[in-house]
């Protein structure tokens, strides 16, 4: 009998799957998962929530953005097991046919896509990119750092740079994000 | 990427008690680096240990007037702190040069500090390199390598990959202070020069931590003041490496600092070259890259970075 090492031990299936609850849009899943399942692959593999998309696979295209507890995140750089307890939205949560969020209708509005791959990232970093200036989050095109941040084109290219569109549809995703920042606007005065 | 065995430890120096017990470990904080390169098989963990229990996420005032910055505090609030914004602005403007808004809300202060090169041939598990198999050979110094991104000082002829971190440049600069635990729960605090360490002949072995020791914060002096700024040359307008940065910080006694990033392997800054900022930039980079070794490709970042100094030199 060969003695087995530390290293070997710790490969053995019985270590290498976990139990793991998500709350997931209001929803809780209880889970048994392989420790390498990334959030991205338990949500569109365990979970069948395809909204959210696998691009790259390594936080360099966004289409698998989600939200956590609040914040942008790409779902396909983080393990599912780390998010016990964590409040996960995703484009489902975001918004539907029925029930359409402010962003998805102006995506719609303004042929924010052509093949729609990228566009589930997009809205949920298009919301989080707002929602990220009106905090008075800084960002690298940002002039003054101290102080109240205007919404303008800049802006919300810098911030939008970790979602990729290879259809090009950018100029169209700038005038989504510029009506709802209007609409926003427009709502906070009225 | 290769199985592991995983845990949530709540306390930094159990983590790293647990760490040396167990061999093949890895500390997990928000993952973004760690993850890409197990996908790559470039890091293989055995076991990961989660720290993100440990409360080590916030950032609270030292009693010399500086801030201690827990190691789990992210990318996004530690630029985002009205502290930070207001006394380390340098601080904050090579935190948001950096990555994407995603990963920023992800990347933590310790993980950032710690993330591995870019270098292609690092990342390129067909090709040989001394940081991934000690002995293996460099890819990048072969004839025809592509180095226009690598190292041109403080490289060895073992391996010429750069840090890229934008962050560890500005802490460099401010002269913050990297705050560890090891096993047996006794802690230190390293300059961010002693904590890297140079290539050699061990490419391999980047900073000073020894097995199990876990970085728990990053301790900032009292504010220097004086006008702090980061630029960051890279080849598209976002969300890419530095080819190179300079963090500069020119204080009213007509003084100031400066240190490099996306030119050697780790933030670079010497005294000696701080000491030549009222004779401008060329004055500068004579002290400060002095002793460079750049590649046929790479050698535009000596002009680079005099010509980057000397532009927030004669900024208004």
């Amino acid at each position: 009998m060969t003695s087995t090492t530390t290293f070997e031990k710790h490969r053995d299936s019985a270590t290498t799957r976990s139990a793991v609850a998500l709350s997931i849009n209001g929803q809780r899943h209880e889970l048994e998962l392989d420790n390498r399942t990334t959030l991205l692959d338990t949500l569109r593999e365990h979970l069948k929530l395809t909204g959210s998309k696998k691009g790259c696979d390594l936080g360099q295209c966004g289409a698998c953005t989600v939200y956590i507890n609040g914040e942008r995140v790409n779902s396909c750089l983080t393990l599912a097991v780390m998010h016990q307890d964590d409040e996960i939205t995703t484009i489902e949560g975001v918004g539907d046919v029925e029930h359409m969020d402010p962003m998805q209708q102006a995506f719609v509005d303004n042929d924010a896509f052509q093949c729609g791959y990228c566009t589930p990232g997009q809205i949920c970093s298009a919301k989080a990119t707002l929602d990220e200036i009106r905090a008075g989050i800084p960002s690298h095109v940002t002039q003054e750092l101290n102080g109240p941040i205007e919404i303008s084109d800049e802006e919300i290219r810098e911030r939008m740079s970790g979602n990729l569109c290879r259809c090009g549809a950018y100029a169209n995703i700038l005038k989504a994000i510029n009506q709802v920042a209007n609409d926003q606007t427009a709502r906070e005065r009225s | 990427m290769k199985a592991f065995s995983y845990e949530r430890i709540d306390d930094a120096a159990q983590a790293a008690a647990r760490a040396f017990e167990v061999s093949g470990s890895k500390f997990i904080a928000g993952g973004t680096n760690l993850l890409d390169l197990m996908k790559h098989e470039i890091e293989m963990p055995a076991h990961l240990i989660d720290i993100n229990g440990t409360g080590l996420d916030d950032i609270v005032a030292t009693d010399d007037g500086g801030l201690r910055i827990g190691a789990l505090v992210s990318n996004t609030a530690l630029g985002a702190d009205e502290r930070i914004k207001r006394d380390y602005p340098v601080l904050s403007r090579a935190l948001f040069a950096g990555a994407s808004s995603q990963l920023r809300n992800k990347a933590s202060t310790g993980g950032n500090l710690l993330q591995r090169t870019r270098c292609p041939y690092f990342y390129d598990t067909a090709m040989p390199c001394n940081k991934r198999e000690p002995g293996a050979g460099c890819a990048a110094l072969d004839e025809g390598a592509d180095t226009r991104q690598l190292g041109v000082i403080g490289t060895s002829d073992h391996c010429i990959a750069t840090h890229p971190s934008d962050m560890a440049v500005a802490l460099r600069v401010l002269d913050a202070e990297v705050e560890t635990v090891n096993p047996e729960g006794q802690t230190r605090r390293l300059t961010l020069d002693e904590f890297y360490q140079l290539p050699g002949d061990t490419p391999n072995v980047e900073n000073a931590l020894e097995p199990g020791e876990i970085i728990t914060g990053v301790v900032l002096p009292a504010p220097v003041g004086g006008r702090q700024q980061y630029y960051k040359v890279r080849d598209r307008a976002s969300y890419a490496f530095a080819l190179v940065s300079v963090a500069l910080i020119e204080t009213d006694d007509g003084k100031g600092r400066v240190a490099l990033g996306g030119v050697a392997p780790k933030p670079w800054r010497r005294d000696e070259a701080d000491a030549e900022l009222g004779n401008g930039a060329k004055a500068v980079m004579e002290k400060l890259l002095d002793g460079a070794r750049p590649t046929d490709e790479n050698a535009y970042k000596l002009t680079l970075a005099e010509r980057t100094l000397a532009a927030l030199l004669a900024k208004e």
